[in-house]
């Protein structure tokens, strides 16, 4: 794949330039086969050019591509038809008219290799064929546009359509109980990944319905949590969620060094955090503090040598109204 | 406000090109610590921070931060400009130190989005 990117003045309006990055990527995943027209509409060398000016109005085109025993031989526009008619000349032939040796694109190329050459060539629309040679279709600028559009329109509805689905697991299948369980393995030190469990969390949460406030309140939590087995464990950890209607309950345990004064622990602001993670904005003594903020329920068990459990709850309401203000204690 | 004003008041630029900048912007908060910022910062927030590493950005994600701004002109990470670029959260960098960068926001009628972490004394260490 080719590094420079289309220039945008070209080829983007402002409106589409807030999505600029995903159409640049979307002109290197699609195809020219998925955006072009097929079956376009041709017309043989012999035709009068009074003839192509009906074809043109009749189906509402520009342009066509002049094909002639199956081989394309030239491509015709609306300007060749406008010179004829500045000449009095509309009974000529389009031969004499029509471009020779149209640039032409292939079905398979992304669309980044169509647009290359409407840059570098400006010209209005490009034959497309396979690679037999065989026309099969015309691509236009509006073409383009209207596949980016489209393929944005389709990126927005799958993350709908997932988040439609997840919403309706709990009413789709029937148990006396249901829950939804996630587990995530976090290494110890593996700082450059630090909080992507959490994110993952966040989001399951968010397409299963869960109000802003809650995904947020468990987000937070998660994520001092996960940054805590980063830090301080010699293994690392798991971090366990339990989804289920009416509550999320969250279970994070490693095994070792474990906690020599829990009570300790938890008194805000302190912290054996070394220099490095204090850099990254944390070991200020506050991760047990916020967790116990955010969640409705909070149980911290640690054995020094062995392990530390930290377990939590959030209640779900069914109008589901919670906040972080609705916390009191300070954890304990 | 939106990002894109918000952004010409602290003189900044956008580090990951594909944010969204027409998002509303009420007010500001400024941190260095991440647990102040997911103890304090109320959502819809933008936070200034000197901090540069990815973090800022999971953290802003966790506590639903609208954008990030990196003050006294220092450039973040690669991976802290992936990672917005992925989360699409704005990113933004400002020549500006942190004392002016707020003192023109809050000039510009930003108000104040940071609560006080109640009830909790902190010693520090």
């Amino acid at each position: 794949m080719e590094q420079p990117k289309p220039p945008r003045s070209r080829i983007m309006t402002d409106k589409e330039a807030e999505h600029i990055t995903r159409s640049e990527e979307l002109a290197y995943e699609l195809k020219v086969a998925e955006v072009m027209a097929s079956n376009p509409v041709t017309v043989p060398p012999e035709m009068k050019m009074r003839e192509a000016l009906d074809i043109f109005r009749n189906h509402q085109i520009s342009g066509a591509p002049v094909v002639e025993n199956g081989q394309l031989t030239g491509i015709i526009s609306i300007e060749d038809l406008i010179r004829s008619l500045i000449q009095s000349d509309t009974d000529a032939e389009i031969r004499g008219y029509m471009s020779i040796n149209p640039h032409v694109v292939y079905a398979d190329d992304p669309l980044i290799e169509a647009l290359k050459t409407f840059v570098s060539t400006r010209v209005g629309r490009l034959p497309v064929v396979d690679r037999q040679g065989n026309l099969i279709g015309i691509l236009t600028k509006g073409d383009i546009t209207r596949g980016l559009l489209k393929a944005l329109q389709s990126d927005y509805q799958t993350e709908e359509v997932r988040r439609y689905r997840a919403s309706h697991l709990f009413e789709d299948i029937e148990s006396e109980r249901t829950s939804l369980i996630l587990r995530y393995n976090i290494k110890a030190g593996d700082f450059a990944h630090g909080g992507s469990a959490s994110s993952k969390i966040k989001r399951a949460l968010t397409r299963m319905g869960a109000s802003p406030q809650i995904a947020r309140r468990c987000g937070i939590a998660t994520y001092e949590a996960e940054m805590n087995l980063i830090i301080h464990t010699t293994d690392g950890g798991v971090i366990r969620v339990e989804i289920e209607p009416h509550q999320i309950s969250v279970d994070v345990y490693d095994y070792g060094p474990g906690i020599k004064d829990v009570e300790e622990a938890m008194r805000p602001g302190y912290s054996t955090a070394t220099e490095k993670v204090r850099e990254l904005g944390f070991g200020a003594g506050m991760g047990l503090v916020n967790i116990s903020r955010c969640v409705d329920l909070m149980k911290l068990e640690s054995q020094f040598g062995k392990g530390t459990r930290l377990r939590m709850k959030l209640n779900v309401l069914s109008q589901d109204l919670g906040g972080e203000s609705r916390k009191n204690d300070s954890g304990g | 406000m939106r990002v894109q004003e918000f952004i010409s008041i602290i003189n900044g630029t956008v580090l990951n090109p594909s944010a969204d900048l027409s998002t509303e912007v009420s007010g500001c908060g400024a941190a260095d610590l991440m647990s102040d910022v997911l103890a304090s910062l109320q959502p819809a927030t933008v936070l200034l921070t000197g901090l540069c590493n990815p973090q800022v950005i999971r953290t802003a994600q966790m506590a639903d931060i609208t954008a990030v701004v990196i003050v006294r002109g220092k450039n973040p990470a690669l991976e802290t400009i992936h990672l917005a670029e992925t989360e699409r959260i704005p990113l933004i960098t400002t020549p500006m130190g942190m004392f002016e960068a707020c003192g023109r926001l809050y000039q510009a009628g930003l108000i104040c989005l940071e609560g006080p972490v109640v009830n909790e004394e902190c010693h520090n260490e």
